[in-house]
Formats: C-alpha cells, sequence, structure tokens
C-alpha cells in the first residue's frame, strides 16, 4: 500500500548519482523513459524505461522541490492512475486516490475517467499542489503531492463549458483538458485548454470556480460551422503563457499558431507570418517557449494540405524560431533528417530547458527524442526506436 | 473464497489466488481493496462499472454488476480480455 509520505522526510532537491545535471522525461504509448544528461548537455546516456506496457501521457517533475515525479499511467485493460516518485523513477509510490467523478446518482449516467492526461505542479506559493487535466475533460488538484485527488467542481459541473459530449464530437484520443498554466503572480489565476464539443481556451480568476472563454480573434472557424464570434469552438492544441510576461500567452491551435497580449484580448495569427517553403503550415500540436524572452518561441509545423496529414511535410522535419513575437520566423533544420523523416509531434513533446543559451527538446511519434542546446541552431538525435512519444519534459538538478 | 487475479493485476497481489470474503461482488472487491490497496480502481470504475476490458466470473457464469451474490466456496475468477496492442 501506498504510505503517507512523512513530513519530516527530506526534501532536498535529487542529485542523480551519475552526476546527471539534467534529464529528459519520455511519456510513451509503452512506458515511459528517463534519459540522464551531463552539464555539458553533450554527454547523454542511454534512455532507462519503466512502467514498460502502460501508457503514459505525461510524466512531470515538481521544479519547486526539483525531486518530486508524477506519471500518469493506464493499461488498455486497467483503470488511470498516477504514480509518485522521488528517486529519479528508482521506485515508484501509487497515489491513494487517483482522479476519479463522483458517482452519479441512480439512474443517472455519470462519467469516468478514461485517462489522465496532464499535469502540472501548482503555484510556487502552493508546495505539493499538483494539477492534472483528464480525459473527459475534467480538472483535479491534489495538495499532497499526488497521493490524493479532488475534482475541481468548478469546472467539472460547469454547466455551460463541460457539457457532456457526444461521442462523434470528441478528438481521436478523446476529449480532453489539457494546457493548465498558472500564472506566476496568483495561484488563483489559471487557464485551461478544452478539447471537446466546447472547446477553447478557458480562464478563471478564483481557482477554477468559475471560468470564462478567451477564444476571440481565431480565424477559420466558418470551415467547421462554427459562427465567427463563438464563445468556444476553435480547438486549442497546445497553450503556453509566459513566465516572465504572464499576459503574453501562445498558442498551437487546430486553426494555426497565435498570440495573445492580455491588455488587446484577441489572438493574433502569428503563424500567418511563417515563410511559404517545404510545404508548412502553421497547422501542428506543440508550443515551446524560451524561458526569459517572451518573444522568442518554437513552432514545429506540419503539412498544410487536404487531407491534413499531421505529418512532417515532405518527410523534412525543421523547428521554426521567432524572436519578435511571431512577425518573422526563421527555419532551422540543421542535424535534422533531410528527407524520409515521417513523423509527428504530439501536444505535450516539444519543451525548452532553463540554460543559456537555451535547450530545446522533442520526442517524435516514431520514438526519437531530439535536443539542442543552442537553442535550435543545430540538432542531435538522443535516442530512437522508443515507442510512440507522447510527452516530453525537463528535468534540471542543482549541482 | 478464491479470486483468480490476471497477470495485469499481479503487481498488487504478488499471486496468481488470493482469498477474499464477501456476499456481493461490491463486498468482496472492497475486501480485495483493504488487502490490496489500489487494485479496485484498476478494475470498477468510479460509477461502479467493470471496466471495459475486463470480466469477472463467478463459478464460471459472467457477472454483469457488483450486486452478483456470492457464497462461501464460490470460485470468482478476474479475466482481461485477449485484446489490445
Amino acid at each position: 500500500m501506498p504510505k503517507p509520505r512523512s513530513k519530516t522526510k527530506s526534501r532536498a532537491p535529487a542529485k542523480p548519482s551519475d552526476g546527471a545535471a539534467i534529464a529528459i522525461l519520455v511519456g510513451t504509448r509503452k512506458g515511459a523513459f528517463i534519459i540522464h544528461g551531463d552539464k555539458t548537455r553533450r554527454i547523454w546516456k542511454d534512455p532507462v524505461g519503466m512502467h514498460i506496457g502502460s501508457i503514459v501521457h505525461h510524466m512531470v517533475m515538481d521544479p519547486r522541490d526539483g525531486r518530486t515525479i508524477l506519471m500518469t499511467a493506464h493499461t488498455g485493460h486497467l483503470g488511470p492512475t498516477i504514480f509518485q516518485s522521488t528517486d529519479l523513477g528508482k521506485t515508484w509510490k501509487e497515489a491513494s486516490k487517483p482522479p476519479a467523478f463522483p458517482k452519479a446518482p441512480e439512474g443517472q449516467t455519470g462519467r469516468s475517467v478514461h485517462h489522465n492526461f496532464w499535469l502540472t505542479p501548482g503555484h510556487a506559493s502552493e508546495p505539493r499542489v499538483w494539477y492534472v487535466g483528464t480525459s473527459p475533460a475534467g480538472l483535479f488538484r491534489s495538495e499532497d503531492d499526488g497521493m490524493t485527488w479532488e475534482g475541481v467542481s468548478g469546472f467539472n459541473n460547469h454547466p455551460k463549458y463541460n457539457p457532456l459530449p457526444r461521442e462523434d464530437e470528441t478528438p481521436p484520443d478523446g476529449q480532453t483538458l489539457h494546457s493548465i498554466m498558472i500564472d506566476p503572480r496568483d495561484p488563483k489565476h489559471m487557464y485551461v485548454g478544452l478539447s471537446s464539443g466546447a472547446s477553447g481556451v478557458l480562464e478563471t480568476k478564483d481557482q477554477g470556480k468559475d471560468w470564462a472563454p478567451i477564444n476571440k480573434g481565431i480565424t477559420g472557424l466558418d470551415a467547421y460551422g462554427i459562427p465567427p464570434d463563438a464563445e468556444t469552438g476553435p480547438e486549442p492544441h497546445c497553450m503556453r503563457i509566459h513566465p516572465v510576461n504572464p499576459d503574453r500567452l501562445y498558442q498551437q491551435s487546430h486553426m494555426g499558431a497565435y498570440r495573445m497580449d492580455r491588455a488587446e484580448g484577441v489572438w493574433k495569427r502569428i503563424g500567418e507570418n511563417l515563410p511559404k517553403e517545404h510545404g508548412i503550415s502553421d497547422y501542428s500540436f506543440p508550443i515551446a517557449l524560451h524561458p526569459r524572452d517572451p518573444d522568442t518561441v518554437w513552432l514545429f509545423p506540419l503539412d498544410g494540405g487536404f487531407p491534413l496529414g499531421r505529418i512532417t511535410p515532405d518527410g523534412m522535419p525543421a523547428t521554426y524560431i521567432t524572436r519578435d513575437g511571431g512577425k518573422t520566423w526563421k527555419r532551422q533544420d540543421k542535424g535534422l533528417p533531410k528527407g524520409n523523416g515521417w513523423f509527428s509531434l504530439k501536444r505535450q513533446a516539444m519543451t525548452t530547458d532553463s540554460r543559456d543559451p537555451v535547450g530545446v527538446y522533442f520526442g517524435t511519434t516514431g520514438g526519437e527524442v531530439w535536443a539542442s542546446r543552442d537553442e535550435g541552431e543545430s540538432w542531435t538525435r538522443l535516442a530512437m526506436s522508443l515507442p510512440e512519444i507522447y510527452s516530453v519534459e525537463v528535468a534540471e538538478f542543482a549541482r | 473464497m478464491k479470486v483468480h487475479i490476471p497477470t495485469p493485476l499481479r503487481s498488487y497481489t504478488n499471486a496468481s489466488v488470493v482469498e477474499a470474503n464477501g456476499a456481493t461482488l461490491a463486498e468482496l472487491f472492497a475486501d480485495l481493496e483493504r488487502r490490496y490497496p489500489g487494485i479496485r480502481f484498476r478494475v470498477i470504475n468510479e460509477q461502479d462499472e467493470i471496466r471495459e476490458h475486463l470480466k469477472v466470473f463467478v463459478n464460471q457464469e459472467i457477472a454483469e454488476n457488483l450486486t452478483a451474490p456470492l457464497h462461501p466456496g464460490d470460485d470468482v475468477r478476474i479475466i482481461a480480455a485477449i485484446s489490445g496492442g
């Protein structure tokens, strides 16, 4: 039985015995993997697998304590749960109360969590608090490092933004709550991305009691029969707020790549400024931000033809970087395949570290992990032949 | 009574057959949860439904829900579907 962790136990940041300064946490369709790197980010060890066979959508280290890792896991047969490790994945404890919707009253249909999808550590002022977004869309909060979870009823019971979906309205992997973003200035101010019938970016200013949509400016909705003034509907894939300027938001949407400055309150399509080359579009899933410069963003453009292949155009993968908030973009493909590199990235599968220059990392649906330690200028493959990659996160260790 | 545990759940029980008691399947799974914390939610969802790719057989008869009655000496088997990929 998972025993509650003693409050007196040391919470010192983890220090890997192999001297690693950084680790890449990889969630895949068939388990989780951790790749340790040295302080130069030039030397990387072989991936170490764990929970092989489980479907791991997300694995995240808590940057507040530098040691707690949470992992979502389920299998094709067994229900969804969450595991915690405080020794860099050597041992895991299962949540004693995983996220679960309330039991419906007799005669009514209730929801059950199919999988836990997106993990976000809580605000810096709330140690041990975590949030998780689920499929079907639900928001849950833990106050004990992921051991027990309670539903955020303001979202889970919201009459407007979380209706029971029709099966044919759900995205391919199911209705999902993702992109849980917390304003570093205020733990009560949060955003989520919702992929469902009532999709869009939603905001709460009271820590989840009530929610309001912020979806103005998203273009192309008419092609899907959605009125341009609709409050919801534009299907965000990944939304992030900038840690230094939390009033600057970016999202990679089904409708393209966008930026919003909250003072303006309107999404502006920055993906339209991508160069017209190599068959790329601003359709994609992940979006990654520079940890210090709010104007620097990475995209991983996929094809833009019809039907949408959701794959690297012409088998030539590349990241594109903007350093001016999306006005101009530059292709970055040094080291990446110049052909026959056919894959896609899931929405949680590209991220950055905090170093200078910034490291950028992505994992592919073909099971490869790529890293750049020079802000995308050149790329090195860290791993190949892993299972289909769902998420890539960075853990950094104090040394 | 004896409860047969499929491979995916043996990380909880460390055994292929375990002992548990109850007058209904609901009570049996409550007892299993007491003995092997976490096992119930992997088999039964929050709406008290047996998960889609698992079945529970009592004396080789399929149990549709947790109200199924049990008697001392019954043979209970949790079966994982041969499916997936």
